[in-house]
């Protein structure tokens, strides 16, 4: 029993995680090719049939090109920085519920590593320890431009997890837990009781908060100030080179991938689809297919934040701290009252 | 297991901490304290504690460290930036260290041991059960005490703020 235990959450954890690093090794490519596509380009297509293998021709090039520490720099936690980017970017698919549970020879197998009771926050907390990674890295280079991004990145991230935070709640008081599991689970099917179970229907202003300070929590366009090339070169990782600097870049697209993952579950439903219970399907088919609806929504996600970073400009730096102070934060505070009117009516009335 | 787990964490919390102080560069020292504060996060999964755990990992580790770690980055300590002391105020530091030891002393003294492993109630520190002590037991207290957190907020907002005639 302990043993199977043991086994089938090994099975698991080397999947999920294999699956992380795939989903971001191709979103290097989706990303080149999303661009050439959105401006008419034909982007990478050397390497292989439509260059498909363009992203491990890019990882044979960051492997072997030359390891440089600049002199001043302090080694210890310029080493360190790239490390704990990298791995902050992976434990956050550790409470993700990827799909519901599968029956193998009268064994109930979850598809999530952790049910944690306090899974919500675990994100929160994870996603917030990210910023360490590009605040020491930038730190520790010796370099201005570096500095300046670290500092760029570590205020940004501050600002913009108080109106993550609080969009939470919102949804939070909604679904009245804390557990990912449960609230995947409460959006099962696609309508019941007059109205869409699934919680971007339920909380539209609240994920579109979400939305947003999730774009500015990854660094990405147009929030990518930390990295922004026209005024610091190379921002936080100027002086990076070889693989520390393929780090850097890579723990972008994982924390794309979980960031994804994190608001599929939350606000679109996780691994549930419409018309699940009407097909007459068998449970453990439901929930292979539920996996594959869960990853085609993580690659829709993933989609909308190439198809953002091709499309919208970069923000000033006042103006991004003008819409996480002033716009974001009052907005979701008044979705929290709201939504605490709704809830109180509804019980009131609608009972 | 579990007292030994326990002792190796409180090893090592005590030894983080005694390198905060001892660590000549700044940043370094503001390092080992957001290890020192994960530390704590074990302790508090070890006692069943998960709220408390999380809420300690994002608010210690995840804000307020990050805050430190930016002013201090911002201002770019070093050693040869930071002005000599008097040897006046060393003495007062020591004096005052020591005031404040003694009364730590005396007040751990009152207090009785308790087994640091085996809880009187293991559920006690889950989120539903901590709402619900919070919000029925304790509400006057929490809500005072939210209140001091907004008179701190206005106060130092007020302080930040320049008065109009002065810029």
């Amino acid at each position: 029993m302990e043993a199977a235990f043991v086994i089938e959450k090994f099975i698991l954890i080397t999947v999920i995680f294999t699956v992380s690093l795939l989903v971001a090794m191709y979103s290097t490519y989706a990303e080149r090719k999303v661009a050439s596509f959105l401006q008419d380009r034909v982007g990478p297509n050397r390497a292989g049939p439509f260059g498909i293998l363009q992203p491990l021709a890019d990882g044979i090039k960051m492997f072997t090109k030359e390891e440089i520490i600049p002199t001043h720099a302090n080694k210890f936690l310029f080493i360190a920085g790239p490390s704990l980017a990298i791995l902050t970017a992976c434990i956050g698919t550790a409470v993700i519920p990827w799909g519901s549970n599968i029956e193998i020879a009268g064994r109930t197998i979850p598809l999530q590593v952790a049910d944690v009771n306090v899974g919500v926050l675990y994100i929160f907390g994870v996603v917030s320890l990210g910023v360490y990674g590009i605040m020491i890295g930038g730190w520790a280079s010796n370099n201005k431009y570096s500095l300046m991004g670290a500092i760029r990145a570590a205020s940004q991230n501050i600002s913009y997890e108080i109106a993550m935070g609080l969009s939470i709640i919102a949804l939070l008081m909604s679904t009245g837990s804390l557990s990912l599991k449960v609230i995947a689970e409460q959006q099962s099917g696609f309508w019941a009781h007059g109205w869409f179970t699934w919680n971007a229907f339920q909380q539209p202003l609240g994920f579109l908060i979400f939305l947003i300070c999730a774009f500015a929590e990854t660094n990405r366009s147009p929030f990518d100030l930390p990295e922004c090339e026209t005024e610091l070169v190379g921002g936080y990782h100027t002086e990076y080179s070889s693989m520390k600097l393929g780090f850097y870049l890579f723990a972008e697209y994982i924390n794309m991938f979980v960031s994804s993952a994190v608001m599929a579950t939350l606000y679109f439903g996780a691994y549930n689809f419409p018309f699940m219970h009407h097909l007459g399907l068998s449970a453990n088919m439901i929930s292979i297919l539920g996996v594959v609806f869960m990853m085609l929504k993580i690659f829709f996600f993933i989609f909308f934040f190439m198809w953002v970073r091709w499309t919208i400009p970069r923000f000033r730096y006042d103006q991004l701290m003008n819409l996480g102070w002033k716009v974001l934060i009052p907005l979701s505070i008044a979705n929290i009252v709201l939504t605490g009117i709704w809830i109180t009516v509804k019980d009131i009335y609608f009972k | 297991m579990n007292i030994s787990l326990f002792y190796f964490v409180a090893f090592l919390s005590i030894f983080f901490s005694l390198l905060v102080i001892f660590s000549k560069n700044p940043v370094h020292s503001v390092l080992y304290l957001i290890v020192t504060f994960f530390t704590f996060t074990v302790h508090y999964i070890l006692l069943n504690a998960q709220f408390l755990a999380i809420v300690n990992f994002i608010v210690y580790m995840g804000a307020i460290m990050v805050l430190f770690l930016f002013v201090l980055m911002l201002l770019n300590l070093n050693k040869e930036s930071e002005p000599a002391k008097s040897p006046l105020l060393k003495i007062a530091g020591v004096v005052a260290g020591m005031c404040l030891l003694v009364t730590v002393a005396g007040s751990v003294k009152t207090l009785h041991t308790s087994n640091p492993i085996v809880l009187q109630s293991p559920t006690l520190g889950l989120v539903k059960n901590l709402g619900k002590v919070l919000f029925s037991d304790f509400l006057l207290p929490f809500e005072v005490s939210s209140i001091l957190l907004l008179s701190a907020m206005v106060g130092a907002v007020l302080l930040a703020k320049r008065e109009p005639n002065d810029a």
